[in-house]
Formats: C-alpha cells, sequence, structure tokens
C-alpha cells in the first residue's frame, strides 16, 4: 500500500494543489485570492498532465539522433504550453476586471460589493455616446 | 481554382475569417466600421454554414484536417448534419444580433471602446464555430476559452451603463474558467487511457481501455466541467447575473449562441466519444443529466416569476429553456435528441428575439427595463413590443409559433419513454412559464404609461432584424419541416456513433 | 356564382379587409362606417353558399400550409360550422349598422380602432366557424380572445381596465393551461386533429380517462362561461354594448360552445360520450350552472349584468346538450346557437338603444319608459319569449328538442331544470319589459331617438320570429352533424 501510495505521490500532490485552489476559489472572499486559487487550480492540471507524460525512465522529448532513446511523451507539454497561456489570459482578465470592480465599488472583498449593490441603486450612468447621434 | 481553394477550405473559414478580422476591428477608431468588419465576418460566416448545410443535407460528412496534417495526429474540424444544423442556427443569429447590434452598441457603449467590443464579439463568435466543428478533445479547451475569456469582455463592457456587469463578467470567469479545467482534467484521464485526442479515435479505442477507475473519473470531469459551460442546474448560477447585466447587444448574442454551443458538446461527449461505452453514458443521462435538467426548468422557471427586472428575468428564463434542450438530449433517443436539436434551433430564435427587444426598449427607455419602468411600453412602442409579444408566445409555447413545435416534440419524445412523471412536470413547467410572461405583457400592454412620459423613439436598426427574427418564429412554427429534417439528420448522425 | 373555394376565403378574409380598410378611409366617416355593413353583406353571401354546399352533403375545404406531420392549417366546413358562420356573418350585418348608430348617438371616442378590431374579431370568428382542426380552431379562438381585449377595454378607464385584465386572465390562462395540453393530447394519442363525422377517439383513448380530457376541454373553453370559468362575462359588460351585443351574445360565447360541441361530435363522437358515460359529470354542472347563473340574474339591476348572467346560463343550455350526447340533444343544442344568437343580441341591442336614447342603465330607472320607445321595448319583449322558448318564437324549437333529448336519455330532473329556468327566465327577462309598460315613470329623462339603434333590434326580433317558421334550413344542417 505504502509503495502505491509512494508510486503515486505526484499525482497527490496534484490532488492537494488541485483541492487547495478550489477551496481558495470558493471559501475566500477576497477577489484577488480567488484568482489566485484559480491560478493554483489550473498549475495543479499542468502538474497533473506533464506527470501523465512522464515515461519512466524517460528523457526530456528532444531528438539526438539516437534510435534506442526511450523519451517522455511530448504531446502533454504542448497542451500544457498551451494550457499556461490560456491560464496566462484568463489571469490578467480578470486581474484587470479586478481593478474595474475596484474603481467601482471602492473595495474588492465580495461581501463589501455585494452589501454596496444592495445599498446603492443602479450604476453611475454613464452616456457615453450623445443621444442625437444617428 | 480560387473558387474551389475557398470551398475545400470552408471550414476553416468559418472560424478563421472572424478571429483575423478581430485585431482589425480592435484598432479601428470609427465604431461604425468595426461593425461592418463585425457584419461582414459574421455575414460570411452565415453563408459558409449555409453552404456546409447543404452540403451536408444527405448525411454526408466533411472531415477537414488543419494544415493537411492526418487524423488523429493533426487537429480535425468534423462538419456532419449535427454540427451544421447547429452552425447554421449560430451563424445566423449571430449576424442577426449583429444587425441591431450596430444602434444597441452606440447607445451603451462608448465609441472609443466600440472597435474592441467589436473586436471580442468576432471572437466569440470565431471561437463558437470552432467549438462547435473541432473533433479534437483539447483544441476543443482551446475554443471554449477563446468564446470565454471574449464573452467575459463583452459582458464586462456592461459596466458603462451598469457598475454590476463587471461582477457578472467576474464570476462568469471564475466559475467558466473552473468549468474549463475540469472538461481538461477529464480529457487528461482519456488521453491517459486511450493515448489519443481526437475524439473519433477516443471513441474507437475506449472499449477496449484499461477502463476502471480513469474512464469514469475522465468522463465524469469532462461531463462536469461541460454542464458548467451549459448551464444546467445547480451550476447556472452565473448566468442570470452575465445576461442580465451585460450590453443588450450582448445579451441577444449569448442567449442565443453560446449555452448551444455547450449542449452541443455534452451531446458529442456522449453520443460520439463515449458512444462505444454505453453503460455509464445511460447511468450519467438518466440517473444525473435528466434530474438536473428538470431540476434546471423549474428552478429557472420559478427564479423568473420572481424576478422584477426583465433582463435577468429571461436570462433565468433560458436556464429553463436550457433545461429542456438538455431533458431532449438525455433521452438519448432519436425522438428526443432531434426534439433537443429542434429547440436549440428554436430557441436561439425565441431569445433573440426577446432580448433584441428588451435592447430596443432599454436604448428608448434610457433606464434599466422593469417591470417598473415599461408600464404601458406596448402602446408607446408599438412596433418593437409587437415582436416581443410573437417571440414571448413562442415561449409559451403557443401554436403556430417556433416554440409550439419544439414543445410538441419534445412532449412525444418523453411520451414514447413512458416517462409520465416527467411529462407531467414538463407541462406544468410549461403552465408556470405563462406566469412570467403574462406578468411582463400584461405590464407592458394593460397598464398605463407613467404620467408624463417622453415620447418614446422607435429605431429601425433595432426592430427591423428584430422582426425578421420575430416573423422568423412564426414561419418556422408554420413549417417546420426544414428543421424537424434537420434535427432528424442530426440525431442520426449524434447516434449512428463515430465523430 | 362563385366557387366554394372563392367562397370561403372571401368569408374567411372579407372581414379581414374590412378590418384593414377601416383605418385607411378613417377620414371619411361614412365610408369607413359603410365598410362593415358591406363586409358583412359580401361575407354573409359567402356563408350561404358555403352552407347550401354543406347541405348538400358536401364538406368545402381550404388547404394553406403543412406544418408537420398529421398537422396543416387548413379550413373545412362542418355543417356545424356552417350555422356558426352564418350566424356570426348574418349578424355582423345588423351589429355593424347598430355600432355606427351607438358609437356616434354616444359621442364615442377611437371609433376607428373599434370598427377595425370588430371585424378582426367577426374574422377570427368565421375562422372558427370553418377552421378544419383543433390545431387551427385553437390559433383563431386565441386570436379571437386578442382582438376582442380593446374592443372591452374601449373606454380606457380603470373599470375597464381592471375587466380587460380579469378577461384575458382568464381567457387566455385557460385556454394556455387546459385546452391546449388537451388539444396536444388528442394528437399523441390519435395522430390527427380532424374533425370526422362520428369522432375518433373511441379506441384511442381509455374510456376511464374520457372524462379527464372533456373536463380539460369543457374548463378551457373559457368561452363557453361554464362555471367558474364564468367571471369574465358579466366584467366584459363594461364594454360599449355593439360588443356585448355581437360578441358577448353572438361571436366570442358561440366560439366557446361551438368548441365544445365540435369537440363532442366531430373529436369524441356522441356514440363514445354516451356509452362511456364521460360525459355525465358535465350535464350536472351544466344543469348547475343554468340554474345559478339563472338565481343571480334576478338579483341583478343593471341590464346589461342581467343579460350576461341570463347568457351564462342559455350558453349552458347548449353545453348541456352536448353532454347528454344523444341525436336530438345535439341538434337541438346546435339550433340554440342560432335562437340564442337571434335572441340575445336584440335584448343587447335594445338595452344600447336604451342606454342611447334615454341613458338609463337599470331595470329599476325603465318604469314607464316603455311609452317613450315603444319599438324598442317590444322589441325587447319578443327576444325575451324567444329565449324564455315560448312559440311563436324560434327559441321554442331548440328548447323543446332539448326537452326531448333529456328526456329521452333519461335525464328526468334535467326537464325539471329546463322548465325551472323557463320559469326563472319568464321573472326576470319579463320584468323590464312589465315595468316599461305597466308602471307609472320614476325618472323622467329626455328621450333623443336614434333610428340606427331602434331598427337593428327591431329587425333581429322579427328575424327571431321568422326563425320560427324557417327553422328547417338550420334543422337540416343540424341533423347532417349527427349522421356517422
Amino acid at each position: 500500500m505504502i509503495e502505491q501510495l509512494a508510486g503515486s505521490w505526484n499525482y497527490i500532490i496534484v490532488v492537494i494543489l488541485m483541492m487547495t485552489g478550489l477551496f481558495i476559489v470558493i471559501a475566500r472572499a477576497n477577489l484577488v485570492k480567488k484568482m489566485i486559487g484559480l491560478s493554483i487550480f489550473q498549475t495543479s492540471v499542468f502538474i497533473f498532465y506533464i506527470s501523465l507524460g512522464k515515461m519512466a525512465n524517460g528523457t526530456a522529448p528532444i531528438l539526438d539522433g539516437n534510435p534506442d532513446t526511450l523519451y517522455s511523451n511530448p504531446l502533454p507539454h504542448v497542451l500544457i504550453l498551451t494550457a499556461i497561456v490560456v491560464g496566462v489570459a484568463t489571469t490578467a482578465l480578470g486581474l484587470a476586471l479586478i481593478l474595474r470592480i475596484n474603481e467601482a465599488f471602492g473595495s474588492v472583498e465580495e461581501d463589501e460589493i455585494i452589501a454596496a449593490k444592495a445599498s446603492q441603486s443602479l450604476a453611475r450612468p454613464q452616456r457615453p455616446t450623445s443621444e442625437a447621434a444617428e | 481554382m480560387m473558387g474551389t481553394a475557398i470551398l475545400t477550405n470552408l471550414p476553416a473559414l468559418l472560424v478563421v475569417v472572424p478571429l483575423l478580422l478581430a485585431p482589425f476591428s480592435a484598432v479601428l477608431p470609427i465604431a461604425g466600421l468595426a461593425w461592418v468588419l463585425a457584419l461582414v465576418g459574421t455575414g460570411i460566416s452565415f453563408l459558409a454554414a449555409l453552404m456546409l448545410q447543404s452540403v451536408t443535407e444527405n448525411g454526408v460528412r466533411i472531415s477537414y484536417h488543419l494544415g493537411n496534417w492526418e487524423p488523429p495526429w493533426g487537429i480535425e474540424f468534423v462538419v456532419d448534419s449535427a454540427s451544421s444544423l447547429t452552425l447554421v442556427v449560430m451563424s445566423g443569429l449571430g449576424f442577426l444580433a449583429t444587425l441591431a447590434a450596430r444602434r444597441l452598441v452606440a447607445i451603451e457603449i462608448a465609441d472609443k471602446d466600440s472597435g474592441k467590443f467589436y473586436a471580442a464579439w468576432l471572437l466569440v463568435v470565431g471561437g463558437l464555430f470552432g467549438l462547435v466543428m473541432t473533433a479534437d478533445a483539447f483544441n476543443l479547451f482551446v475554443f471554449l476559452e477563446i468564446s470565454a475569456l471574449a464573452s467575459v469582455i463583452l459582458i464586462g463592457m456592461g459596466a458603462g451603463t451598469d457598475r454590476r456587469a463587471l461582477v457578472a463578467g467576474y464570476h462568469y470567469l471564475v466559475i467558466g474558467a473552473v468549468g474549463a479545467t475540469f472538461y481538461v482534467i477529464g480529457v487528461g484521464f482519456i488521453y491517459a487511457i486511450t493515448g489519443t485526442l481526437n475524439m473519433g479515435d477516443m471513441a474507437s479505442r475506449l472499449p477496449d481501455a484499461a477502463g476502471g477507475a480513469a474512464l469514469y473519473v475522465g468522463f465524469g470531469f469532462m461531463v462536469a466541467g461541460m454542464l458548467v459551460k451549459a448551464a444546467i442546474f445547480p451550476v447556472h448560477i452565473w448566468l442570470p447575473a452575465a445576461y442580465g447585466y451585460a450590453p443588450s447587444a450582448v445579451s441577444t448574442l449569448l442567449a442565443a449562441i453560446a449555452t448551444k454551443a455547450a449542449l452541443y458538446v455534452l451531446a458529442r461527449i456522449f453520443f460520439t466519444i463515449f458512444a462505444g461505452t454505453p453503460e455509464i453514458v445511460d447511468i450519467a443521462l438518466s440517473n444525473i443529466i435528466v434530474p438536473l435538467a428538470v431540476g434546471g426548468i423549474f428552478v429557472g422557471t420559478i427564479m423568473a416569476i420572481y424576478e422584477a427586472d426583465i433582463k435577468k428575468m429571461f436570462a433565468h428564463s433560458s436556464v429553463a429553456q436550457i433545461g429542456y434542450i438538455a431533458l431532449g438530449l438525455a433521452l438519448a433517443t432519436p425522438a428526443g435528441i432531434s426534439a433537443g436539436f429542434i429547440h436549440i434551433g428554436n430557441h436561439a430564435l425565441i431569445k433573440g428575439g426577446i432580448f433584441m427587444a428588451i435592447g430596443g426598449f432599454v436604448a428608448a427607455l434610457g433606464t434599466r427595463a422593469s417591470l417598473e419602468t415599461i408600464t404601458g411600453i406596448g402602446r408607446r412602442m408599438p412596433i418593437t413590443a409587437t415582436a416581443f409579444l410573437i417571440c414571448g408566445l413562442s415561449l409559451a409555447g403557443l401554436p403556430l409559433t417556433a416554440g409550439f413545435i419544439s414543445k410538441l416534440y419534445l412532449v412525444r419524445a418523453i411520451l414514447e419513454t413512458n416517462s409520465y412523471v416527467i411529462l407531467a412536470l414538463v407541462l406544468i413547467s410549461s403552465a408556470l412559464s405563462v406566469v412570467y410572461l403574462w406578468k411582463v405583457m400584461e405590464v407592458m400592454w394593460m397598464q398605463p404609461a407613467p404620467a408624463r412620459s417622453p415620447k418614446l423613439v422607435e429605431n429601425p436598426a433595432i426592430y427591423l432584424p428584430l422582426w425578421m427574427v420575430a416573423l422568423g418564429n412564426i414561419w418556422f412554427g408554420i413549417d417546420a419541416g426544414w428543421i424537424v429534417g434537420a434535427a432528424r439528420l442530426a440525431a442520426t448522425a449524434l447516434l449512428g456513433g463515430g465523430a | 356564382m362563385m366557387s366554394l373555394h372563392t367562397a370561403m376565403l372571401v368569408g374567411l378574409l372579407a372581414p379581414l379587409f374590412v378590418a384593414i380598410l377601416t383605418p385607411v378611409l378613417a377620414v371619411r366617416h361614412v365610408w369607413r362606417d359603410a365598410a362593415g355593413p358591406i363586409g358583412g353583406v359580401i361575407t354573409f353571401i359567402a356563408a350561404v353558399h358555403v352552407a347550401l354546399a354543406v347541405l348538400d352533403g358536401e364538406t368545402p375545404r381550404l388547404f394553406v400550409a403543412q406544418i408537420a406531420e398529421g398537422l396543416a392549417l387548413e379550413f373545412a366546413v362542418t355543417p356545424l360550422g356552417a350555422i356558426f358562420g352564418l350566424v356570426a356573418s348574418g349578424l355582423w350585418i345588423l351589429a355593424a349598422l347598430y355600432s355606427v348608430g351607438y358609437m356616434r348617438g354616444n359621442h364615442e371616442k377611437h371609433q376607428t380602432r373599434f370598427a377595425a378590431f370588430y371585424a378582426v374579431a367577426v374574422h377570427a370568428a368565421m375562422a372558427v366557424a370553418w377552421s378544419g382542426n383543433l390545431l387551427v380552431l385553437f390559433v383563431f379562438y386565441e386570436i379571437l380572445t386578442f382582438s376582442t381585449y380593446p374592443l372591452v377595454t374601449h373606454k380606457e378607464s380603470a373599470l375597464a381596465r381592471n375587466a380587460g385584465r380579469l378577461y384575458m386572465s382568464i381567457l387566455v390562462g385557460t385556454s394556455v393551461v387546459l385546452l391546449l395540453p388537451a388539444v396536444v393530447w388528442v394528437w399523441l394519442s390519435t395522430g390527427t386533429l380532424d374533425f370526422r363525422p362520428g369522432g375518433y377517439l373511441a379506441g384511442q383513448i381509455d374510456p376511464a380517462m374520457a372524462p379527464i380530457l372533456l373536463a380539460l376541454f369543457a374548463f378551457g373553453v373559457g368561452k363557453a362561461a361554464l362555471m367558474p370559468i364564468h367571471r369574465w362575462l358579466p366584467a366584459a359588460m363594461v364594454a360599449p354594448t355593439p360588443v356585448s351585443a355581437l360578441l358577448h351574445a353572438v361571436a366570442v360565447v358561440k366560439a366557446g360552445v361551438f368548441t365544445i360541441l365540435t369537440v363532442v361530435v366531430y373529436v369524441f363522437g356522441i356514440d363514445f360520450l354516451a356509452e362511456t358515460g364521460a360525459a355525465d359529470w358535465l350535464v350536472w354542472l351544466s344543469a348547475f350552472t343554468i340554474l345559478a347563473s339563472s338565481m343571480v340574474a334576478i338579483t341583478k339591476d343593471d341590464i346589461k349584468a342581467r343579460l350576461a348572467y341570463s347568457t351564462i346560463s342559455q350558453l349552458s343550455y347548449i353545453v348541456l346538450g352536448a353532454a347528454i350526447a344523444s341525436s336530438i340533444a345535439v341538434q337541438g343544442a346546435t339550433l340554440h346557437i342560432v335562437m340564442h344568437a337571434a335572441g340575445k343580441i336584440t335584448l343587447f341591442f335594445c338595452a344600447g338603444a336604451i342606454y342611447v336614447q334615454a341613458h338609463l342603465t337599470k331595470i329599476s330607472e325603465l318604469d314607464g319608459q316603455g311609452r317613450e320607445m315603444p319599438w324598442v321595448f317590444a322589441a325587447f319583449f319578443i327576444g325575451a319569449l324567444s329565449i324564455i322558448g315560448i312559440p311563436p318564437l324560434g327559441g321554442s324549437w331548440s328548447k323543446f328538442m332539448l326537452m326531448v333529448g333529456a328526456v329521452d336519455s333519461g335525464y328526468l330532473v334535467i326537464l325539471g331544470v329546463l322548465g325551472l329556468s323557463s320559469l326563472l327566465n319568464i321573472y326576470y327577462l319579463l320584468e323590464p319589459v312589465s315595468r316599461g309598460f305597466f308602471r307609472p315613470k320614476v325618472k323622467t329623462v329626455e328621450v333623443t331617438s336614434h333610428p340606427l339603434v331602434v331598427i337593428p333590434p327591431v329587425l333581429t326580433a322579427i328575424l327571431s320570429l321568422l326563425l320560427f317558421f324557417y327553422v328547417d334550413f338550420f334543422a337540416a344542417l343540424a341533423k347532417l352533424m349527427v349522421i356517422s
């Protein structure tokens, strides 16, 4: 049993990170912390994929001309590059939103925002274009 | 030469054209030009989708290899009867929504931001088309995120008129990202046991794969992730606020096409990828999806009844309608799946029209549309309000409207499986939906306008596309032959197995 | 003359054409006001043509579009439909003339809107009459509801609006929640929604479920004003009297009982109902409605309110005949559509004439006024006699056939109900007449004379008399209904 556990320790790390990230997203009221939790969650998935790709005794998947070399699977690495990019975009967008939320509500704490939404009526009304146009 | 080159690459064009036009739109300083680009992008996509539909009408399946890499190593776009129907619906409504967007956006979004708005608009549309066509599980994630992130931008741009749009966008971002990541985890597991990312290849390898826990876990995560995106109860909570506070043009676009793509992907997961392991699929469908769908139908309808803000009310209604589609798909019979596809098409028409009309009301009123502010608007804006009435009657499922056809075929499909309990629940919820529709209609038509209210101007730029959609509701309510036939083909294509 | 196909098109589209023409002609009042009666004459001629063809044994058909399998947009005239079509179009002529007189006499506003929607409502009624299946019937039934809403709320007062809200919520609510599922149930069980002589539900649905399906239809057709779905009718009396006359004595309520009769005869089949006893409960419910509404009518002082409850009672006569489900009873119910329409429209015309000429709305105020408006009160008297069912007025035939039907089917208690109801009718319908002629005046009012509101009721009163002698035409059509 211990061997099995030791053999899968990478997956255990993945699960710990995944749950940590998810917990932070759900349980923390601070918007920035939520983004961090999301990042942690996504990172755990990256590690998951990469560990999937690791072959026992496999080396880095860079061709070296030797036909007998055992490589680790390069595909997960590629997938993860894509996923990292997506993760970066998500985080960037999330942080940008948080900035705007901070400007609009004056806080990045979820409870305060909810209170602000409830107590005040609608947004700072803004009519960006003149109605006279078209 | 050029002609055939275009025709053979049509599937790719459907995605590439909007995506390419997006950055140009982003740098354009003139709102009108950016809108033209968006119109061109969605228009070309619509034409391409129609052409693809005519090719796949007889059960032909187009397999397009991106970069000429052979699947399963390369990424493959598949256009068969199921995806072409979805594409036609999505691109058609996308085009009509873009037509109406000109005026709606001009009012709600600052001119200097319009270029970026339309860029995000094109990204959403292009991403959704790719989502529907792709036959590679990971590529699906990429397109999913393209469209999701772009939608977040679009929703967030509603902050100009209502700052709650920012919070709604943020929540959609977080919940959507969690859902997408779940999906990726699922794909990881399935990749681990099959060694491939191509859906068709997965389908042929899964039955023999060293199954066990990995298979179930992978399936579960993939489905759970897409449930979030499709806004199935109980992970639908992002939708009411997101559609409610987004700019009117955005609500129109998203309500009409975004969740449909996710539902289509769910159908693909159930009936294409896991076609070889029907035991898991059947258990999931009958024990999980059907109850959740029914739950969504009721929760959506009841929340709509208690909602005073009109946009949020119809966003809740969308949750219910998504439940109907999911219910049809989850019945897993040809009749059920065609009923699901019929409603994918008809609901796009219904909700597209409703949100366009609400956009018209908001544009004229200058405030949010709520039960208090739209009193007597039936008489003050008769053109828009009558189109809204037609779409509302379609939502209720009155005969001679598209909505009736959907309900009819759904009821028939449920009866075929002898699930009288579900039938009763569906009928009750239909009756309940009349309640909130009645509330809105009553306020609009039967209450007097507030005293000393200014004259409201109806803009043809909004009501002309709106009337096209409303008339579409009636047309497809009278001549349902095309959509029923296409939906049946789609069901056959899906159940026939193989991507 | 005209082919059947053309006749059907004319009958259906002429009212719609009038509706479109009315706003166009709005500026020239005389032309606008002439459009209605002229349109009525054209529609009536078409209806006669169609009815004669039906009498010959044909089924005039008009196909519009195929929606899906077993669902088509088409019109097909049954004998019952021919009768209803004649009633609606024929009485429209007189009602259109009357409404011109009434609206001018009362200096009402929005006359163009009124006339346009009036015509749309007649169009919807004709379409219901000549519908080829339950789907088309349902659609135009709804259109009838929506097109009469502006007519009911015409005065735009708070009272009118509240009445309109009640009107719509009851009619639309019952039709969407009860009637539509019933229609869908029929389609799912049998694959068709057509109307077939002798009905076709036998063998296709579980006899134990038949009463439930019938109940869905009976309560779903709110326009038949079966208790407790009757409240909309008194509420709708807030509308101008031409509306109450044509629509709530003729088109709208008759569309309701027409639907019930059609469903009973051409979908369920009277044999199926008689064998399974699925309509027994309906016999008693309609009997209850007959008596209960008569008793409420007695308590009403407002003329139109009393006439409204009388209508509820008379409609249940028709539903009763349908529920007894014997050949004679159904024919009697069908004839009652014609007789009641002629009689009730007379009564409403008179009520409106009294209002226009003397501004009186209450029965207690009518004492002695008969001498000022002798023609109006005489017409009221004739119409009342027809409703009560006394020869030589047309209403006596239908009542007689209903009584025979009741006895034939063993419902002796119903015979008593019908008799009691006639007694109550005598009381509350003849009271205005007796007050008018035999009592001294309690109120002095100035009575202005408006011929256009006096001539139509006199004509319909004469019609009620003529219907006694010339009943054979309608009786023959009614007989065709029950032949399989």
